[in-house]
């Protein structure tokens, strides 16, 4: 597990961590590649769901119900009789798109937020890092649970709800990344040139701090897929019988005492994702870091 | 020692807008269910009376604003509203499962400090040894696992495989509460080690290269009287704030475990009503956590200003 705010304080490690760094072709990059080839293939494994899953993930097949590994069911089969391998491999396809897509909403509008609130400062500021202390207080299931709650389980309350808790960090990095920027030479001499705000900070400021919320991003879509596999196990997430890793332990788990791997495996599953994820983004932030070219 | 606490009085001026931010989230969530709120928590088949009256116990009938001083005025008096479900007031429910939530985050907090004290040491007395590659090891792989996960895990392991420790429940006295806290404790301290090992072995290895150490060490001070009397107190100072700052979210995270042990707290509660659609329990518990929220930032600042004899929090330029 990790937290918004021990993500920020790794987040600021690791760019520090980036500075001295020395320079590295990107393929010798041990943990990019690490990631890219564990993410790539989980990524694979979601799209090529239809034509490598040996079954259906739905169907239901009551005789077969609860069968132990066999060459026909390769890690046996759930209280209806579905083939566990199929679920696992369709639900590679919900998790790691809810997953990526829920970091979406909240990147754009938390960089947009943080940078407005970064480049003109003022009340403006003020006003914003208020509002970004009260929603810190609300801790994230907490507020992810409510938000799915009053909008009702399902895809779209996981968007809204993950959205409506993780914007205030990316605005947090963005405004950060903005205070320094905006005393650089290269912004001064652009507003000298007579471009508008908007301008230089689309233009001049947005792609030079960009980098460092996208890498952000990165260890942000791991905490969505726990959040989502956790909703999944409350059984407020995806709606079954729709294939999803966190419903899968939930079925598992009352199965504990007689097949335990039932509960087991998604959650390996989702650890190896999580590695995969979080070596990929420790792998980009130092390719992407800026500091790097120095 | 008293006069470095002055900062506390505006501190806590301070945090009076979050709180009231807080409560203004909290009292506009009622706001976001969709359609009319009483309709939307009783469900669509109930009878009009008592959407009436519910709608007059939610004050749905006046202007947004007096809802809101009502909600207020409510608040200070500890009216939290009545559980739909239980029919008993939302602040008695919480009265029973807040011991049960503290409790748990104590003990796992016990638990992390026990494991992630000699780790992080391990890990910063060598720093790039196998020992302390095995250590990121175990931090990466405490990080990667969803934490209700890891205690379906540890039941499978010290629950059923071998029977140390009950598989679930609150047990029946007090002195059977620790034996059946351990489980769920130790699943959150697992998941809390990473966030403080972290922290905790990047200030060791500051505090190991300072000029202090190297004072100490040349005048014969070794291994552990080193480490207690000049390391550890000093690597501590920026850990307190890590688990403070972290201490919410760990709350979050008790709220699912509660449920994987079937625990009566905070987190069984919230859950449970939110399947019930007992909104008033449902924002009593997010309520309750956001406040303690605040309360804990306050406390950190405390202990980190007690800890620290520089850090002098009443400045103005750290208001």
């Amino acid at each position: 597990m990790t937290t918004p705010t021990a993500m920020l304080v790794a987040h600021k490690e690791r760019r520090r961590a980036t500075r001295t760094r020395s320079i590295k072709a990107w393929y010798r990059n041990g943990s990019l590649m690490a990631g890219m080839i564990i993410t790539g293939l989980l990524v694979l494994v979601a799209v090529l769901a239809p034509v490598i899953a040996p079954y259906s993930p739905i169907t239901q097949h009551l005789t077969d119900a609860l069968q132990p590994t066999s060459p026909a069911h390769w890690l046996g089969t759930d209280k209806y009789g579905r083939d566990v391998l199929s679920r696992l491999i369709w639900g590679a396809q919900v998790d790691l798109r809810v997953g990526f897509l829920a970091v979406l909403i909240p990147f754009v509008i938390g960089s947009i937020l943080g940078g407005i609130a970064g480049y003109f400062g003022g009340w403006l500021d003020t006003v914003l890092m208020r509002i970004v202390d009260i929603f810190f207080a609300f801790p994230f299931y907490v507020m992810v649970i409510v938000l799915v709650f009053i909008f009702g389980s399902g895809e779209f309350s996981i968007y809204i709800a993950i959205a409506a808790v993780s914007w205030v960090s990316y605005a947090k990095i963005v405004r950060g990344e903005v205070l320094i920027a905006k005393k650089q030479d290269y912004v001064v001499a652009a507003r000298l040139g007579g471009m508008s705000h908007a301008r230089i900070l689309v233009r001049h400021i947005g792609p030079n701090v960009l980098s460092q919320a996208i890498i952000y991003g990165m260890s942000d879509i791991v905490m969505d897929i726990m959040a989502i596999v956790t909703l999944g196990y409350l059984g407020l997430g995806i709606a079954p019988p729709t294939a999803e890793w966190g419903s899968m332990i939930n079925d598992g788990q009352e199965f504990i005492t007689t097949h335990w791997q039932q509960a087991t495996i998604p959650g390996l599953v989702v650890v190896v994702t999580s590695l995969g994820l979080s070596w990929l983004g420790d792998g980009l932030s130092d390719l992407l870091s800026p500091e790097r070219r120095k | 020692m008293l006069h470095r606490l002055r900062f506390i009085p505006g501190r806590l001026v301070q945090s009076i807008p979050v709180a009231f931010g807080v409560t203004l989230i909290v009292f506009f969530m009622a706001r976001l269910l969709p359609g009319n709120a009483a309709l939307a928590i009783l469900g669509q088949q109930a009878n009009a009376a008592s959407v009436a009256a519910l709608s007059k116990q939610l004050g749905l009938n006046q202007p947004l604003w007096e809802q809101y001083f009502l909600f207020i005025g409510r608040l200070f008096q500890g009216n939290l509203g009545t559980s739909l479900t239980y029919q008993i007031p939302v602040s008695e429910l919480l009265s029973q499962a807040i011991p049960v939530t503290l409790s748990l985050l104590g003990l796992a907090l016990l638990l992390a400090l026990v494991i992630s004290v000699p780790l992080a040491a391990l890990a910063a007395f060598r720093p790039g040894s196998p020992r302390d590659l095995g250590v990121r090891a175990f931090t990466l792989l405490g990080q990667g696992m969803p934490q209700f996960w890891l205690g379906i895990m540890l039941i499978l392991l010290l629950a059923i495989g071998v029977p140390l420790f009950p598989v679930g429940g609150y047990g029946n006295s007090p002195a059977d509460h620790p034996y059946y806290l351990f489980l769920p404790s130790l699943t959150l301290a697992i998941a809390m080690c990473p966030t403080i090992i972290r922290s905790l072995r990047s200030s060791m290895i500051d505090v190991l290269g300072s000029d202090y150490v190297g004072t100490a060490r040349s005048k014969g001070s070794y291994g552990a009287a080193l480490f207690r009397g000049h390391v550890l107190r000093n690597a501590a100072i920026p850990t307190v704030s890590v688990i403070g700052v972290n201490l919410g979210f760990l709350v979050g995270g008790s709220l699912v475990i509660e449920k994987v042990f079937a625990l009566p707290g905070l987190g069984s509660i919230m859950i449970n009503a939110i399947f019930t659609r007992d909104f008033p329990t449902v924002q009593g518990v997010t309520l309750f956590v956001a406040l303690f929220v605040v309360v804990v930032g306050i406390l950190t600042d405390v202990v980190y200003t007690m800890l620290d004899p520089r850090v002098d929090l009443s400045g103005k330029e750290n208001a």
